[in-house]
């Protein structure tokens, strides 16, 4: 059951948003991020739908996947219109009780939800087109010129796909850990909130030792397949960019410029 | 000189409590002279705390000697200098196979040596692609790890030491965590290797029926090299080998008890078909 899980989210088709370059895809999702708090009128915002319906179109992935990852920021979207729609001052347009909401409040509550729908929307797209290896591989990439401030990236992104990787090994080990334990008589799943999380220490500390034990092999093993870190390494998979990156990156800045024209300085 | 040469080697632990006091000395590996050729398939046997794996991991420059001296085709692994070279010419496999896979897929693990030798990107595709067709695991390069079997895994791993094109490749109980199947792929692969690419082996192990095939058998006891010769020198002492706690295959013994008991048949049988042939039976 265990073994299943997919990591991340990726949604594995073929389509011209999965095979773009993952830079592209990262500075996309910045941008596209930051055009979001760009923009501050509808009109703006019904761009920034389109081109988000658009990419959407394109990636050939179902819809609901992207309404699932709403689904965890719910709690966050409601405080949020909340907080916006009753504290904001300015003219009333309904009270009861002690509350009352004002005209300015509906809009910045209105912007607040479409910002962050998007927000969510917008990356899980790139979550769900990018393997978390490619992602790991455009991130290290577009961190290179840290490497001059003395940033060890490379180390980053060895550590991040490491960790992805031995994700599923761990959880199948808990998942053995806690049923041998379970064998003898442990529980789980009774008691309140605090009894829960005593009764994962006698998991966790297994766990641990066994994570290090692994850690102490895998590094042998690299260091036996002569890995010494970043330098005089060659690469595999390079990253290289082609024809549709460049268009991609194109579309991105025309997409910033109209954000920039409609929904900051005419309206 | 051979490929794997040591002379008089000698490897301690230091054992130290929670202050760093010296708490005891382990002497793991006592004095030990091998000398491999190229070529050549060879095992090595011994129970638990044998010294065995100490001993392999001398051999990648993963420990280095307390005395005496260890060259890997012809270099030093004590000298720094030539540590990488030292890596390169002999791969190593471990026992686990899941805390040595690296990449998440299959064929990006096997690439993760070339890579770091700085091999050029076509290359380590070629070498990639022929790396895993020696082994026979081709088909499932775009595979996650996590989804093989141990015998598959180790089958990886073994790709990802060849891909780094090793004159010598120690393979450290390889199938310790295998079932009887997956230890049979691994060391038909590792068979494989020896006849076709002609890569000295260093096969590691408890197993009896693994070594057979090797051209010499070592047997470890205490640190020390306790036996040397060929497979059928070293079974025709079976009493020698229980008494080092090590056990013989199944068809040695019966082989063994047969003799002691009046049969005619000769010393150091080591398969079936020997049996049969020795007991003149096959020929009905």
């Amino acid at each position: 059951m265990l073994r299943d899980i997919t990591l991340g989210q990726y949604y594995q088709t073929d389509s011209v948003i999965h095979r773009l370059d993952p830079r592209v895809k990262l500075v996309t999702t910045i941008c596209y991020i930051i055009s979001l708090f760009i923009v501050d009128n509808f009109i703006g915002y019904i761009i920034a739908g389109l081109f988000l319906a658009l990419i959407i179109k394109l990636s050939k992935v179902p819809v609901k996947f992207m309404v699932r990852g709403m689904k965890s920021i719910v709690f966050l979207l409601i405080i949020a219109v909340g907080f916006n729609l009753f504290l904001t001052p300015g003219e009333t347009a309904v009270a009861f009780w002690k509350l009352k909401i004002t005209w300015e409040g509906i809009r910045l509550a209105a912007f607040m939800a479409i910002r962050l729908v998007f927000l969510i929307m917008g990356s899980s797209v790139m979550t769900l087109t990018t393997t978390p290896n490619n992602l790991t591989d455009g991130m290290e990439s577009l961190l290179g010129p840290l490497k001059k401030l003395k940033v060890p990236v490379h180390e980053i992104s060895m550590m991040m796909s490491i960790a992805l990787r031995f994700i599923p090994i761990l959880l199948e080990e808990t998942d053995k850990i806690m049923k041998a334990q379970i064998a003898r008589g442990a529980d789980f799943e009774s008691g309140n909130l605090i009894k829960k999380a005593k009764s994962l220490v006698p998991l966790l500390v297994p766990l641990f030792i066994s994570a290090f034990r692994r850690a102490n092999d895998l590094a042998m093993a690299m260091e036996a397949r002569c890995y010494r870190g970043g330098e005089h390494r060659t690469k595999m998979k390079p990253l290289i960019y082609k024809k549709r990156d460049a268009l991609a990156y194109g579309t991105v800045v025309c997409y910033l410029a109209l954000c920039v024209v409609f929904g900051r300085i005419l309206l | 000189m051979g490929i794997i040469e040591t002379k008089d080697l000698v490897f301690e632990y230091i054992r130290r409590d929670e202050e760093g006091n010296v708490e005891g000395i382990t002497r793991a590996v006592d004095g030990v002279n091998l000398n491999v050729n190229q070529g050549d398939f060879i095992a090595i046997l011994g129970h638990n705390g044998s010294g065995k794996s100490t001993l392999a991991k001398h051999i990648n420059a993963i420990l280095y000697p307390t005395e005496g001296t260890v060259w890997v085709d012809g270099k030093d692994t004590s000298d720094d200098a030539n540590l990488w070279e030292v890596r390169q010419k002999a791969g190593m496999v471990f026992q686990n196979p899941d805390n040595q896979i690296i990449g998440q897929v299959v064929e990006e693990d096997v690439g993760f040596g070339p890579e770091n030798l700085g091999v050029p990107t076509e290359e380590i595709w070629e070498r990639v692609k022929e790396s895993l067709k020696a082994v026979g695991m081709y088909e499932f390069r775009k595979h996650s790890p996590n989804k093989l079997s141990g015998g598959q895994k180790q089958r990886v791993s073994i790709a990802g030491v060849i891909a780094m094109h090793p004159k010598c490749i120690v393979l450290d109980e390889p199938t310790a965590m295998l079932d009887p199947n997956g230890r049979k792929e691994v060391i038909r692969a590792t068979r494989a290797l020896n006849d076709v690419e002609e890569i000295t082996v260093i096969l590691i192990t408890h197993y009896m029926e693994e070594i057979i095939h090797a051209n010499k058998v070592f047997v470890m006891d205490k640190g020390k090299v306790a036996m040397e010769g060929t497979p059928k020198e070293i079974f025709s002492q079976v009493d020698k080998l229980k008494s080092l706690r090590l056990d013989v295959p199944q068809v040695t013994l019966l082989a063994h008890e047969l003799r002691k008991s009046g049969v005619a048949i000769p010393e150091g049988i080591l398969t079936r078909e020997e049996l049969v042939a020795a007991l003149g039976l096959g020929k009905r």
